[in-house]
């Protein structure tokens, strides 16, 4: 095989997987809190990347610099997202904390699928062309054959937003609530916390990571529709359940797995199957790891 | 119990109302062209927003308040007296007694039904095909999703496989309607099980992620094996049923398929209710209560996983081809993952295990959006609103399954102690 090719499957796994990531973060936590998988997390993503497209689309006729509609872009993106996110859980998930499980994950779908044809209405359901909002760095001129810019940028974004995250979790109050909450609600009220607030920062901080993924892999892919969200979401989410769900390393180590399998796989199999290796890959961790690679196996509480 | 304050529900309303507006402004109402550097406002939307947000929480809060009250109706149950006739008995009792409920009423329903396609116009007829297509579908689903409690999201993944079994077959094999509408149940059975094998260790949420994969795996397979499935073109000119080797104008054929429909339907029915109240479907049910406990009953879980994955995804089956024969022509993009969940939507609307609802839900969802146009667009975006709706305000559906309560009497321990 040549180096240049393996090189390029290579920083392709990594940038798939960085964006995986920081949606798989996302899932993981809400699952880690309230143990329901939120279908409406793909669609996050795909806001954020819409919101940034149109926050950008207005900008460049005002003339500015990229630089400045990149970072303005992002924000937008990320606060409208963080504000979705909030009304997700307020509106279709917080009615349900009694409820059964299955009724939960029903209302998740529905609201994944009313946010999907919201933005088909609302926008159109053809492809839109995303403009490239990262900027080209110089120095990166002579290698430019096989590491882009901005595939550099989306490594090291991710990079310092694990870092950011684990540094949350690890050595803040919120961090320490979010701990407890997710291993006993009940207890975790009584120790004075508020699970609900805890419960809407999980989703917040996970819309904000979701938003930043979909506006940096929309920027690099360069075009975007109102239905990247599920395929994404769906694969984000056997990221996490591959890295053991409910476990923030987990959902890094699994995104960067399936990244590069999907890389790999549809570069030297076949890209008519890129979708199938997700799936297939998900159908074997549940039937021989279901507590996935850095996952706690739980015993069932009766 | 509070009073409802309205000065303040009305400016907590107008707060909401506010927050959508700015939530969904950028996406409400600017749209961007990139190429040419357009951007339009559309202002007028920010109006809609406004309004319906102000008037939907007001609804919304008020219905929340409502279920905090408990204002809800008690739940219905059936109770039935056991004495020496043991379980089943009593069931088919009461399976029986619930046909005095109206002769004239039934009776009238199948003169309707009977007489619908000679009154009305084919295009008529048709609509109504495809939504006794969509009862069937519902009534599988609502085996595995009312019954066992599973949630399956690949299940258009088996009516594919009826499809795509009668296309086939037909192809190659110039098989007939009437051979391959057993081979597609048949055929779907055998991907159910082989479906239900590898999740028979999964409950509630990775059992609803694998069969949403293995829908797609089975659409994508479908879509790309071109040397099997013909690819994205599909396989046209499938022939629809023949009746007793006569061959049937299209208008006549229509209304064949429509009388096989109805057959089909009925059949679903009566078995399916038969299944529910058999000892199998007592299983299904125990088990979506509970599993756990119903394992330690002595229930074979495995067995009733397979069950309810493989009967359902027979009805699938039959659908398919039935649905094949129906349009004459099918390709991948009839099974994507949507569809999968728009039979959901029929399950839950309707009301999850009662059979009534999975008829109502099909009807209104397949009707409701053919016959108001202007609705039709929007038609996806209601189905998602419909779900999450119903599962905060509503669980149990429009029609609430009925439950059994069994309850011995007291004067007949004797005998049973003499037994």
């Amino acid at each position: 095989m040549k180096l240049d090719f393996f090189l390029g499957l290579l920083l392709g796994g990594l940038t798939r997987g960085s964006i995986y990531a920081l949606l798989a973060l996302g899932y993981t936590m809400v699952y880690g809190i309230i143990q329901l998988i939120n279908f409406a997390h793909g669609e996050i993503y795909m806001i954020g990347a819409f919101t940034a497209l149109i926050v950008a689309g207005v900008l460049t006729l005002s003339g500015m610099p990229t630089l400045a509609i990149f970072a303005i872009a992002l924000v937008v993106a990320v606060v409208y997202a963080m504000g979705y996110g909030y009304t997700i859980e307020k509106m279709a998930y917080k009615p349900l904390r009694q409820a059964p499980r299955l009724s939960v994950l029903i209302s998740a779908i529905g609201m994944s699928m009313f946010l999907q044809n919201y933005v088909l209405l609302a926008q159109t359901s053809d492809f839109q062309p995303f403009p490239a909002l990262i900027p080209e760095f110089a120095f990166l001129e002579p290698y430019r054959k096989i590491i882009s810019s901005s595939q550099l940028f989306i490594l090291i974004t991710t990079a310092i937003v694990m870092v950011l995250l684990t540094i949350l979790i690890r050595y803040t109050r919120t961090g320490k609530a979010m701990r407890a909450t997710s291993q006993d609600k009940t207890m975790a009220m009584l120790v004075g916390i508020n699970v609900n607030k805890v419960i809407s920062t999980t989703f917040i901080i996970g819309s904000g990571t979701a938003a930043l993924g979909g506006l940096l892999i929309s920027s690099h892919i360069g075009q975007i529709n109102f239905y990247i969200g599920f395929i994404a979401g769906i694969k984000a989410f056997v990221a996490a359940v591959l890295g053991g769900i409910g476990s923030i390393p987990g959902a890094v180590l699994g995104s960067f797995v399936l990244g590069m399998t999907e890389s790999f796989g549809t570069g030297l199999v076949s890209s008519d199957y890129e979708d199938v290796f997700a799936f297939v890959f998900l159908i074997l961790i549940l039937i021989f790891r279901p507590e996935g690679l850095l996952g706690r196996s739980t015993k069932q509480k009766v | 119990m509070t009073k409802i304050n309205l000065w303040k529900e009305a400016k907590t309303s107008l707060f909401i109302a506010l927050w959508f507006v700015i939530l969904t402004f950028p996406i409400m109402v600017i749209k961007v062209n990139t190429i040419d550097d357009i951007v339009e406002w559309r202002w007028v939307r920010i109006l809609f927003v406004g309004i319906g947000a102000f008037f939907f929480s007001a609804a919304y809060r008020y219905m929340l308040y409502r279920r905090k009250t408990g204002a809800r109706r008690e739940s219905k149950t059936r109770v039935l007296k056991i004495h020496r006739l043991g379980i089943n008995t009593a069931l088919d009792a009461a399976f029986f007694s619930q046909k005095k409920v109206a002769l004239p009423g039934i009776l009238f329903i199948a003169i309707a039904i009977i007489l619908f396609p000679f009154i009305t116009s084919m295009y008529q007829t048709n609509i109504i095909s495809t939504a006794l297509l969509s009862v069937m579908l519902g009534m599988g689903l609502n085996i595995v999703v009312g019954l066992g409690g599973m949630l399956h999201l690949g299940y258009i993944a088996f009516y594919a496989v009826g499809a795509y079994t009668y296309a086939l077959l037909n192809y190659h094999f110039g098989v007939n309607f009437w051979v391959a509408l057993p081979l597609g149940g048949l055929f779907s059975m055998i991907f159910g099980i082989l479906l239900g094998i590898p999740v028979l260790r999964l409950k509630g949420d990775y059992l609803a992620i694998v069969t949403l994969g293995f829908g797609e795996i089975i659409r994508i397979v479908l879509e790309n094996w071109n040397e099997f499935s013909f690819g994205p073109s599909g396989i046209a000119n499938i022939p629809r049923p023949g009746f007793f080797g006569v061959k049937l104008s299209i208008q006549h054929a229509s209304i064949f398929t429509y009388f096989i429909l109805v057959a089909l339907v009925v059949f679903t029915i009566f078995i399916v209710s038969r299944l529910k109240n058999s000892r199998l479907g007592r299983a299904w049910e125990a088990m979506r209560e509970d599993d756990i406990a119903c394992e330690a009953m002595g229930v074979d879980i495995t067995k009733a996983k397979m069950t309810a994955f493989a009967l359902g995804a027979f009805w699938a089956g039959l659908a398919g081809v039935v649905f094949a024969s129906k349009t004459t022509f099918i390709n991948p993009a009839s099974f994507t993952m949507w569809e999968s969940i728009v039979v959901l939507c029929i399950v839950v609307l309707g009301g999850m295990g009662s059979l009534g609802g999975v008829v109502i839900g099909a009807l209104l969802i397949v009707l409701l959006p053919e016959y108001l146009r202007a609705f039709s667009e929007y038609r996806m975006l209601l189905f998602g609103a419909v779900l999450v709706v119903m599962m905060i305000f509503r669980p149990e559906g429009l029609i609430r399954a009925r439950r059994h309560v069994f309850t011995f009497e007291h004067g007949e321990n004797k005998s049973e102690a003499e037994k």
